[in-house]
Formats: C-alpha cells, sequence, structure tokens
C-alpha cells in the first residue's frame, strides 16, 4: 500500500503519522501543500497541527491550498483519505466531509488520553476492530467539538456514519465522557462512500507501547483488509 | 469601493467565547442581558460597480471568510 502525508506550513503531527504509516509497511511519500500533483496513492493523510497557525478558523486556510485539489479529485476516485485532527478540521473546510469542529465547550486545550468506542467497524478503516471495542487514545486539541445540523446528524447515524464516539472506560457514552462537548460525544466520521474519514483522537500516537499504548494499529492494519 | 463585513455565529450554535466575555463583563458590575461575539474585515476592491463589486465580496464570503454552517454574514457599503 502507498500512502501520502501532505505537510502544512504548521503541520507538527506529519513525522508521527510517518513513523506509524512505515511501521505498518506502507510506502509513504510527504507531500508539501505547494505540490500540484499527488503521487499514485491508496491513503492519503492530512495530519493533526495548526496549520498556518488556525488564522481565519482552524483548517480554512490549508482547504484552500493547491494540493487540496487533487486531493478531493483523488477521494472523488474512490482513494482513501484520513483526516486526523486539524486534517479532520481541513476536511470538513474542503467540504470532503459535513459538519465543523467549533472550540472546545470548555474554552480549554485539551491535550489527555480519553476513551472512544468503535461504533462502525465494518469499515477499510475499521475492520480489525470489535463491534464497541473501547480505545484509549489521545487527544490534542483546541478545536474539536463537532457541530453539525440536524439533518446530516439523522444521515450520520442512519447510514452508519458515526466512526468513533467518546466514552468512559466501562463504554458508557454519556456527558461526563464527552471531553469538549462534540454533538452526541462524536469523535470521527465518515462521508457517505466511507472512504473518507475525521477524527479528533490521535491514532498515531498509539502505536508504540514502550511510549503509550497499541490501540491506534489495528487502524492502520484495517486498511489492507 | 470599501466594503464591511460582519460576520457572526447562528443564533442555535454555543458561544462559549462570548458567554465568558458576559460572564466577565457582569463581574465588573456592568449589566447586560446577552452578548455574542463575531469577526469583522473590511475589504477595498478595485471596482467602481457596486453590484459587481457585492457580488465578489459575497463570493469571498462563501468561499473562505464564513463557514456557513454556524455563521451569518452582513456585507455594507463603507
Amino acid at each position: 500500500m502507498k500512502s501520502s502525508v501532505i505537510v502544512f506550513p504548521g503541520s507538527n503531527c506529519d513525522r508521527d503519522i510517518a513513523v506509524a504509516l512505515e511501521k505498518m509497511q506502507f510506502k509513504n511519500q510527504m507531500v508539501w501543500h505547494k505540490e500540484t500533483k499527488l503521487p499514485k496513492s491508496d491513503l492519503i493523510v492530512l495530519p493533526g497541527g495548526f496549520s498556518y497557525g488556525d488564522y481565519l478558523r482552524s483548517g480554512a486556510i490549508a482547504g484552500k491550498s493547491l494540493i487540496i485539489d487533487e486531493v478531493i479529485k483523488a477521494a472523488n476516485d474512490g482513494c482513501l483519505i484520513l483526516g486526523i485532527c486539524n486534517g479532520f478540521q481541513i476536511l470538513t473546510e474542503t467540504g470532503l466531509l459535513k459538519g465543523t469542529l467549533l472550540r472546545n465547550k470548555n474554552l480549554k486545550f485539551i491535550n489527555q488520553d480519553v476513551q472512544v468506542k468503535v461504533i462502525n467497524n465494518e469499515t477499510k478503516f475499521s475492520n480489525k476492530y470489535k463491534k464497541d471495542e473501547v480505545l484509549k487514545i489521545n487527544i490534542a486539541h483546541n478545536e474539536g467539538n463537532f457541530f453539525t445540523n440536524n439533518d446530516h446528524l439523522q444521515e450520520l447515524k442512519d447510514n452508519k456514519l458515526i466512526a468513533f464516539k467518546y466514552c468512559d472506560e466501562e463504554g458508557n457514552v454519556n456527558q461526563q465522557s464527552n471531553p469538549n462537548g462534540s454533538l452526541e460525544n462524536i469523535a470521527g466520521i465518515y462521508n457517505s462512500k466511507k472512504n473518507i474519514l475525521g477524527m479528533m483522537p490521535h491514532p498515531e500516537r498509539m502505536i508504540d507501547k514502550l511510549i503509550s499504548n497499541t490501540d491506534g494499529i489495528n487502524l492502520f492494519s484495517s486498511l489492507f483488509n | 469601493m470599501k466594503f464591511s463585513i460582519t460576520v457572526t455565529l447562528k443564533n442555535d450554535v454555543l458561544d462559549p467565547q462570548g458567554k465568558v466575555v458576559q460572564n466577565t463583563l457582569m463581574n465588573i458590575g456592568l449589566n447586560l442581558k446577552n452578548i455574542r461575539q463575531g469577526k469583522y474585515f473590511e475589504i477595498e476592491v478595485d471596482e467602481n460597480d457596486q453590484i459587481k463589486a457585492e457580488k465578489n465580496i459575497d463570493e469571498m464570503c462563501k468561499k473562505l471568510l464564513v463557514n456557513l454552517i454556524i455563521e451569518d454574514y452582513k456585507i455594507n457599503k463603507l
């Protein structure tokens, strides 16, 4: 499998995701945002960070960069796209994913390991997980409060497009286990064709027992199935 | 020609920053009913036809300046 990681000024998880992809045997390339051609890729990753210093709105400027037209074309052709954290914000700004990420409800930057529940385990990104499996994954963001309109929320539920929800250690999804105020505890969503996943938690930080845990590995190994 | 653009959060979108500003104003003894925080832009364009210019500004709003899911905007000629 070939992967491309798009790098913007202000991306800061680009190296982490590259390490994770290479560990999982992806042939990875880094692609600068000013490029107008994408290398042939099975997976394109928009990494976490603070592209353009979060000017205007998180992800708004990166969402209009030169390479994004190519990413949108690839996405429409069925290429797998993964947006993590700032990458998720960029995906919503490009329109590839609907909804948006608001400021955290408590107005604080949150950096902590939280529990998330696998809601749909029947996608290219999640087939190695069990349904309702509880993962411990790091979040680190200021704007992770997922918001969308009622029609889209209904579409997410009806078509099983909710990927992950914040929960507690027992898997209970409730207000206490919602770190940032996200609508219905939503931590990650798919587009209607399920080839695009946007998520606030950082699976690339959970691939090594020595520094964290290995709960993120199955997301990458699922892609080989 | 110069225009101002005011971007505000839609009514049903929570505005935690506005809430904090409101609480602070009230804490220092200034009474108010409600506050909503927004953004303000001033844009100058090289165009003499006001209708054309407004169309151009409107496109800027829709394509970049405003997130239509959560924000409304008003354009005013200065």
